[in-house]
Parts: structure tokens; C-alpha cells; sequence
């Protein structure tokens, strides 16, 4: 029980994607124009995510090491393919806002290095919750910089209104160059208050985490 | 001819691919720590994503939609790209030596890269002729090296410079690149 909620727990704040782990920036710079967009993108990705873990965990014995990244990708599009119809059956209106990063899930790093870095070395369980708690972490920081960008971009919240009447919105932080800026800044401020609580418990501070793809082995055949 | 043109300079300033169209951001901020890399590595996309763009579109025409099978594009594009990058790497490596050793670290990183099937996406979806995907794929690559050749730039001044703590690596690359980003929204103007 310990370890499965170590695993889960892992996603959540120790390697939580994108601030602990920088992987998968598009989706998270293009759909966190509003909080909404972020949450729903976020749900895609956990379902994808824990099916793909789980999928690569069955077959992990099956499938031969050498064509294993083609496997994986073959596996995650299928799951991604059924996503697809899914939102365009039962949220047509979020399909559209997410356009062309539905698809995109499948070349989201997070995904094939998952598979390669975990699913195809553990049993089903652990995997299932390794990918849930990833996908989990994934979406509340998705959620979180959607829910900055749209406070000060439009001045609301989940499409409610929180800014007073007469703020003017900072239509910056809903453009592309907001996106950069504000996940910059996220990423900084996740680096001070890391570095924070190293100091406060006595261990050695670390360097920032660079952009390396430490858990995807998919560059270094 | 001017469309074309139009065409060109809009996929390489106004829309470019990473700093307006969001794709391809991995690479962009993971590749961008030299020039000799961003170079090798923009090339390699732009002669991925141009093969790629022309393929799937052969295969969405002849294939997908004869068969009505397009709800499967997803699964068959990444296929392809997959695929076809193993194969250029296996030609490259007997054919050319010497692009083989200054493009082939980069083409296992391309099959991941959302540039290259972000770019054969949007051409199916605004549904153009093959000369013009031909032509949209060779300039969104071109965007791509462009942008990411400038960020290489600018990091390697950085990288000497005295930035906060909490800044170094990938905080300032982003900001940086949403600078990048303002700088090229004033091409918005030009079409």
C-alpha cells in the first residue's frame, strides 16, 4: 500500500509535470488560454496517460525490445484516436476550443516516457497508478496556469467574474507571449521555493532541473 | 505566384510555428543551447517535416479518404512519421556519412517532435493542394530553424551574463522565447 502511494504520490509534487519535470510544453503553453481548456486537456491526458501505462504494462513481456518505441506509439495513438471521438461525441464545444492539440496528445512526451521509463519495467497496478498520478499532477498544473492567465487575461475564473468591474484585462497574458513569460516565471518561483525547503532542512542545494528529457530514453537508442 | 509567397511569409514570421502557433515548443527550448546544435537540428526538421507533409498528404488522399478512414489520421500519421524518420536515418546512414553525422542525433528526437505532425495536421485541415503543402511544410520548418537558431543566440549570451538564481536554464530560455514571441506579433501587421 506504501508503495502505491509513493508512485501515486510521485506525480503529484516530486516529478510533478511540467514544473519538476519539463516535458509536454506545448499543450501546456497553447490550451491554458482559460482554466477550462487546461482542466479538460488535463483529463485527456490522465485517461490516455493511465490507459497507456496499463496497456504497455500487460504487454511488456510480449512486446520485443527493438520495435518497442513503434509499440508504444501505436498503443497511445489508439487510446488518443478513441479520446478524439469521445470528445466529439460528449464535449464537441471543448474539442473545438482544443483543436489541433487533441491529436498532438500523442506526441506529448509525457506519455511515450512514461511507457518507456516505467510501464515497460513494472506490474499492471503500479503502472496504473504511476500514470494516474502523473495525469493528475499534469492537470492541476494545467489548471493552475490556466486559472492565472484567465484572471488577468480576461479577469475571470472558470468563466465566472473575479476582477472588479473596472479592471482593464491584460490581454498579454492570454497571447502567446503571456504563455512563455508566465510559465517562466512558474518555473522560477517553483525553483526558489525548492531550493527554500532544501536549505530549511539542511541538504544541499540543487541546480535548477534543466530541460532534459531524464525519464523519456526515447533520443538515447 | 504571389500566393504563394504570401504564403511563405506568413508560415515563416506572422504565423510562426513555436512562437505563434505554440507547436514544437520541446525541442525548442531542449535544443536551443548551441547554434551548432539549433542548426543541425533545424535543418533535420525542416527536411522531416517537408517529406512528412508530403507523405501523409499522399496517404490522406489515396488512402484515408477513398477508404473512409479519417477518423484513423491520427494513428496513420504518426505511423508514417514514425517510420519514415527510422527510414531517412538508415539513408542517410549508408547514402551521406556526413549528414549523418550532423543530422542524426536529432531524427530519433524529430518522431516526437509535435512540429512535424502538428504541421501535416494543419494542412489536412485547411485542406491544401498538394504543391502548397509542399511549399506551407518547407516554410513552417524554416520558421521553426529561424526561431530557433535566434533563441540559441540569445542563450549563448545568457549564458554568460548574471541572471537570478532561480532563473538559470529553462525560466529565462521561456521568457526570453516570450520575448521572442512580442517581437514577432509586429509582423502581424504586414499581411
Amino acid at each position: 500500500m506504501s508503495k502505491l502511494w509513493k508512485e501515486f504520490s510521485k506525480g503529484l509534487w516530486k516529478d510533478l509535470p511540467p514544473f519538476k519535470v519539463v516535458l509536454g510544453l506545448c499543450p501546456v503553453l497553447a490550451v491554458t488560454k482559460t482554466a477550462d481548456n487546461g482542466f479538460g486537456m488535463g483529463l485527456a491526458v490522465i485517461f490516455v496517460l493511465t490507459m497507456s501505462n496499463v496497456l504497455v504494462s500487460i504487454f511488456r513481456k510480449i512486446i520485443p525490445p527493438k520495435v518497442r518505441i513503434a509499440c508504444f506509439i501505436v498503443i497511445a495513438a489508439s487510446l488518443v484516436v478513441s479520446v478524439e471521438l469521445l470528445m466529439q461525441a460528449f464535449a464537441y464545444p471543448l474539442y473545438q476550443q482544443l483543436g489541433i492539440f487533441v491529436p498532438l496528445i500523442v506526441v506529448n512526451c509525457i506519455i511515450l516516457g512514461r511507457a518507456e521509463a516505467f510501464a515497460s519495467k513494472n506490474p499492471i497496478l503500479l503502472s496504473a497508478v504511476d500514470g494516474l498520478g502523473m495525469g493528475i499532477g499534469f492537470t492541476i498544473s494545467l489548471t493552475l496556469l490556466g486559472g492565472i492567465r484567465e484572471l488577468f487575461g480576461y479577469g475571470t475564473l472558470f468563466g465566472t467574474r473575479i476582477m472588479p468591474e473596472h479592471y482593464k484585462p491584460f490581454s498579454f497574458m492570454v497571447e502567446a507571449p503571456g504563455a512563455f513569460v508566465c510559465l517562466g516565471l512558474m518555473l522560477s518561483a517553483m525553483n526558489i521555493f525548492t531550493s527554500w525547503q532544501a536549505r530549511r532542512k539542511g541538504q544541499a542545494v540543487l541546480d535548477n532541473p534543466g530541460h532534459e528529457c531524464r525519464s523519456c530514453g526515447i533520443c538515447s537508442r | 505566384m504571389k500566393e504563394y509567397f504570401l504564403l511563405f511569409i506568413s508560415a515563416i514570421f506572422v504565423n510562426n510555428i513555436v512562437l505563434a502557433q505554440y507547436l514544437g515548443n520541446c525541442p525548442f527550448i531542449g535544443t536551443s543551447k548551441k547554434i551548432s546544435v539549433a542548426i543541425g537540428m533545424g535543418s533535420a526538421v525542416v527536411f522531416v517535416a517537408t517529406m512528412s507533409a508530403s507523405i501523409t498528404w499522399a496517404v490522406q488522399e489515396y488512402l484515408l479518404d477513398p477508404m473512409g478512414l479519417q477518423y484513423l489520421q491520427t494513428l496513420t500519421f504518426i505511423l508514417v512519421i514514425a517510420s519514415l524518420v527510422q527510414f531517412v536515418e538508415m539513408f542517410l546512414k549508408k547514402a551521406v556519412p556526413p549528414l549523418y553525422k550532423s543530422l542524426g542525433i536529432f531524427l530519433p528526437l524529430i518522431t516526437t517532435n509535435c512540429a512535424v505532425m502538428g504541421i501535416a495536421i494543419i494542412c489536412q485541415r485547411e485542406e491544401f493542394s498538394f504543391i502548397k503543402t509542399v511549399a506551407f511544410s518547407f516554410a513552417c520548418g524554416m520558421g521553426f530553424m529561424l526561431a530557433l537558431i535566434v533563441l540559441s543566440a540569445i542563450r549563448e549570451r545568457i549564458e554568460v551574463s548574471r541572471t537570478p538564481k532561480s532563473m538559470k536554464g529553462t525560466p529565462i530560455a521561456l521568457i526570453m522565447a516570450g520575448l521572442m514571441s512580442l517581437a514577432f506579433f509586429a509582423f502581424k501587421g504586414m499581411i
